[in-house]
């Protein structure tokens, strides 16, 4: 056990899978020599080579593409997209071919894409983005989305085991801002569980990625007023964990869902629209979503802060929750 | 921007020098026909109502499907598409499942979950294409890529047609393999017309086998109804990149004989163009060349014949014996369950 970064948890985690799995290779724009957009697969290259850290052409259309025709002749790729933003260029790849080729053909494809995402340092429309609500809607894809160091490590540890594609979406907000004990050992973390961040009971907050510590400052926050929240970081969108939201819903019975990724169409929906079907007789209050609004990811700070769900709206959405 | 015009085969001792002994010079011709008469079949099933969806041929790329399948080996994979009934025949995906494909059963090779042309098997090394052309290209490099990484001695052919060259996968992919001197070999099927798009509108180059010198490999055109000198640049291509020369990109030029698919009655197609190539049709060519060159009589030619007819006969019945998928299995597959096999 040591404390690690979020992003040293990924980079120690993937160098462990990559010495007990030869299979196990990545690939990615600059992954190689430069070790990385954000360094996450420093040294990488030196210790495996430059035919299992593979540095791609501005290809994201070829790096997925190739990652699913090397997973087909028995493979493990981890492919790195080095921006969630850039997920657009490989989407036919994920959507067309990957998602829909065990339905279709029988044939597993086991490839692990890596996203990093979020926002929150002005990287602008390009490089902020939460696409995991548009990946989570395709059948045949897996999302997955650690907010911890711990569960960084694990769950990647689980997405080069599961047989089927998985985006694992590292929120870069993360990276370096956040530490905590990561066992040395190899583990896996179980997709579709997730994690009681914080105990309570009078509202439940579903939540997954960066918004877990916004969730955490803000239930400090109303603690002080006597509020307890009880904060469940769900670690995977598909599959998500259905029965523990509910049963947290059960018996808090009042739900926020706080997601950073756009408001309309965002997975937030989906949950509330799923403790409204199976939870209605239970809440005391209506299902509320806080989520970033229904724009592009805007550069300047001052638009920036106004669009990522800040402490401060996660406060008032608490408050009013808890006043009815 | 010249490219090698590849020449025709002329006698049996080339065909000899490219591994082919009269045995194997009837098998091509027999795949040809299969080829041709599973297709004319499931026309004729369509037309009664009993393949479901749309209904596409590749009348006219018989030879050139064949021709490249011929010369893959066995450990070699592909990603073959709509035109190459061929290639599936002759790597062995039995012609019942291909009928229980098209009647959306569950022994052809995506079980109903997918239909007509969209078939494949990993037994054979064939994966299943899908309407996103040319998106298996791509994938295709990625298998080269893997024997690459694990220095094994296979290749990847990659299937695409004219039309689908101007995506941007093509270029993705075809880049990658330059870059990395992968073992694939690209077929882009050119059969002139891109549903009722004509080359012209398609491409600005003279042949699109000039693309190859972009990407820092060879290309060469061949006459795609002309069999034999398919499967000479297939294997020539195929053993180049088998032993670490790197991708070719061969240009197989034919016309497409019939509509984008049968809802189509290609009337955009000049009249003149298809009897132009209805005189260069691949299985009548080979005919001829096989009684000029191997001594093949009437009596070969029937008895072929009656072995297609008997086997596609035997092949429909057992297709339409296949069950129809069970409505309850509509959720299954969705996701791969079995646990990662772990070294």
């Amino acid at each position: 056990m040591a404390e690690k970064t979020y992003l040293q948890a990924i980079t120690d985690g993937l160098r462990q899978e990559m010495r007990r799995d030869e299979r196990v290779f990545v690939l990615g724009e600059d992954v190689g020599v430069f070790g990385g957009a954000f360094k996450v697969t420093d040294g990488l290259q030196e210790e495996f080579g430059s035919w299992r850290v593979i540095d791609m052409p501005i290809s994201e259309t070829a790096i997925v593409g190739g990652a699913t025709g090397a997973a087909l002749m028995g493979l493990r790729p981890v492919a790195e997209l080095q921006f969630s933003d850039f997920v657009s260029c490989a989407w036919d790849h994920l959507v067309t071919v990957a998602a829909k080729q065990h339905y279709r053909a029988g044939t597993a494809v086991p490839i692990v894409v890596r996203l990093p995402s979020g926002g929150g340092f002005s990287g602008g429309p390009f490089h902020s983005q939460n696409p995991e609500s548009l990946c989570a809607h395709i059948p045949g894809l897996k999302v997955v989305c650690p907010a911890t160091p711990a569960d960084a490590k694990g769950l990647l540890a689980s997405a080069i085991a599961d047989p089927n594609p998985v985006l694992f979406f590292e929120h870069k907000y993360l990276y370096r801002r956040v530490r905590g004990d990561v066992p040395d050992e190899r583990y896996l973390t179980p997709f579709g569980k997730a994690r009681i961040h914080r105990s309570g009971d009078e509202i439940t907050v579903v939540t997954w990625g960066a918004m877990v510590y916004t969730a955490e400052a803000a239930a400090d926050t109303v603690a002080k007023e006597g509020i307890s929240v009880e904060i469940l970081d769900l670690r995977t969108l598909i599959p998500w964990d259905r029965e523990t939201v509910l049963e947290s819903a059960r018996r808090t019975s009042k739900v926020l869902v706080l997601h950073e990724d756009t408001r309309t169409g965002g997975f937030g929906a989906e949950i509330a629209a799923t403790v409204a079907e199976e939870a209605f007789e239970h809440l005391d209050g209506p299902v509320q979503r806080i989520a970033a609004p229904d724009t592009p990811v805007p550069y300047s700070p001052q638009l920036e802060h106004a669009f990522i769900p800040q402490l401060d709206d996660v406060v008032a959405g608490l408050r009013a929750l808890a006043a009815y | 921007m010249a490219v090698r015009e590849a020449e025709p085969v002329g006698s049996l001792q080339e065909a000899q020098d490219a591994g082919l002994d009269r045995g194997g010079l009837l098998g091509i011709y027999r795949n040809m026909l299969i080829a041709r008469a599973i297709e004319e079949r499931g026309h004729a099933l369509y037309k009664q109502g009993k393949i479901v969806g749309s209904f596409y041929t590749g009348r006219g790329n018989e030879a050139a499907a064949v021709g490249v399948a011929t010369a893959m080996g066995r450990d070699d994979v592909g990603t073959p598409l709509q035109r190459d009934m061929g290639v599936h025949v002759t790597r062995g995906i039995e012609p019942w499942r291909i009928f229980a494909q098209y009647l959306g059963r569950v022994d052809g090779p995506t079980r109903g979950r997918d239909g007509n042309m969209h078939l494949g098997d990993e037994q054979v090394g064939l994966h299943t294409m899908v309407s996103h052309l040319p998106a298996m290209l791509p994938v295709a490099v990625g298998m080269a890529l893997a024997f690459r990484i694990r220095e094994e001695r296979r290749v990847a052919v990659a299937w695409c047609g004219e039309g689908a060259a101007a995506r941007g996968d093509a270029h993705e992919g075809m880049n990658l393999a330059g870059v990395r001197r992968l073992p694939v070999v690209f077929v882009i099927n050119n059969n002139q017309w891109a549903y009722s798009t004509p080359t012209y509108l398609g491409y600005a180059v003279e042949r699109l086998a000039e693309r190859a010198a972009a990407y820092g490999f060879d290309g060469v055109v061949v006459d795609g109804t002309d069999v034999l000198a398919v499967h000479r640049e297939a294997r020539l291509a195929i053993e180049k990149a088998r032993g670490g020369g790197g991708p070719t990109l061969i240009e197989s030029v034919t016309l497409r004989m019939e509509g984008h698919a049968v809802h189509d009655d290609a009337s955009y197609v000049p009249r003149e163009m298809f009897e132009a190539w209805a005189q260069r049709d691949p299985l009548h060519r080979f005919q001829h060349w096989l009684r000029e060159h191997a001594s093949l009589t009437e009596a070969d030619e029937d008895a072929i014949a009656a072995g297609v007819a008997a086997l596609l006969e035997e092949a429909l019945t057992r297709a339409e014996a296949s069950p129809l998928p069970d409505p309850a299995t509509l959720l299954d597959g969705v996701f791969a369950l079995e646990a990662a096999d772990q070294p």
